[in-house]
């Protein structure tokens, strides 16, 4: 492989998590505007690390394995990739297990992270105190595994 | 610094910005810890060919020793440290209606700039829906 190695792991890792946006409809990449907004603080730290961390040789590269392309601050252009390659991957399979699960993240509309419509009133589904004694009484606890586990935003 | 003091450093302040912070408080939610461990064992691959390859070699003296699948136990707080800090800030934008077309962001916002007339916001709103029916 050479001076690809470094490039062909990272498109190996795109490559493999392709068929979550496919087949599963993680929508990452069809939802390019919040895709970049989440990716680009994680890039921006963690070059300015890798910058700080090649200064003093916590690690380096090798120069056979990798394009030989640097950016400024002698960073290769593999490494600048990888903090958005990597990132992007993340954000992927944690869709991808929400598209299976069905889990909530607490960013859905109508959660409480969400303040307008969370402010939504719900008050007319409250019911009457005493009017309905059946279904007023507490829920039992655990009735509802998967959400009842989920602690609330 | 160290690659170790660096990395616990970066994983604390993950972990700030998902409770303090953002308060996505995704470290409590069974999403992100399947996520997390899905992320992982990827990781440990893409990081065991890097690492086991020598495409990257770490300076001895900057990490502690131990090594899991070739790569420095280090590189953990570094990936928890950079999914955690992406996920919360990905979670954060779609609660902040990200998703959602940009018209209907910008009322959000102009309504959370003058306090109280969220309901206002509302109504605008439901009159644009009433309006677009009829034409």
């Amino acid at each position: 492989m050479g001076r690809l190695s470094y490039l062909a792991v990272l498109a190996g890792c795109l490559l493999g998590t392709l068929p979550l946006e496919v087949w599963l409809g993680t929508r990452v990449y069809r939802r390019p505007r919040r895709w970049l907004l989440a990716v680009a603080p994680t890039f921006v730290l963690f070059v300015g690390w890798d910058l700080y961390a090649t200064s003093r040789q916590h690690w380096s590269y090798d120069p056979r394995q990798t394009t030989g392309v640097l950016l400024p601050g002698r960073l290769p252009v593999e490494e600048a990739l990888f903090f958005l390659v990597v990132p992007t991957c993340a954000i992927l399979a944690f869709e991808a297990v929400r598209a299976v699960r069905g889990w909530p993240a607490g960013d859905e509309p109508g959660s409480a992270a969400e303040p307008e419509t969370g402010a939504e009133p719900v008050s007319g589904a409250e019911p009457v105190s005493g009017a309905e004694p059946v279904s007023g009484a507490e829920p039992v606890s655990g009735a509802e595994p998967v959400s009842g586990a989920e602690p609330e935003p | 610094m160290t690659y170790t003091q660096l990395a616990v450093l970066a994983a604390a302040a993950a972990v700030l910005v998902d409770t303090v912070l953002l308060r996505t408080r995704l470290l409590r939610r069974r999403l992100y810890w399947t996520g997390y461990a899905i992320v992982l064992v990827f990781q440990l691959l893409a990081n065991g060919i890097l690492a086991g390859r020598g495409i990257v070699r770490y300076d001895p003296h900057a990490i502690l020793g131990p090594r899991l699948a070739y790569a420095p136990v280090e590189d953990l707080l570094f990936g928890f440290a950079m999914v955690t800090l992406t996920l919360s800030v990905w979670v954060w934008l779609g609660s902040q209606g990200e998703d959602r077309p940009r018209a209907a962001r910008r009322r959000r916002t102009a309504a959370r700039a003058r306090p109280g007339s969220a309901t206002a916001a509302r109504r605008v709103r439901r009159t644009d829906t009433r309006r677009s029916n009829t034409r």
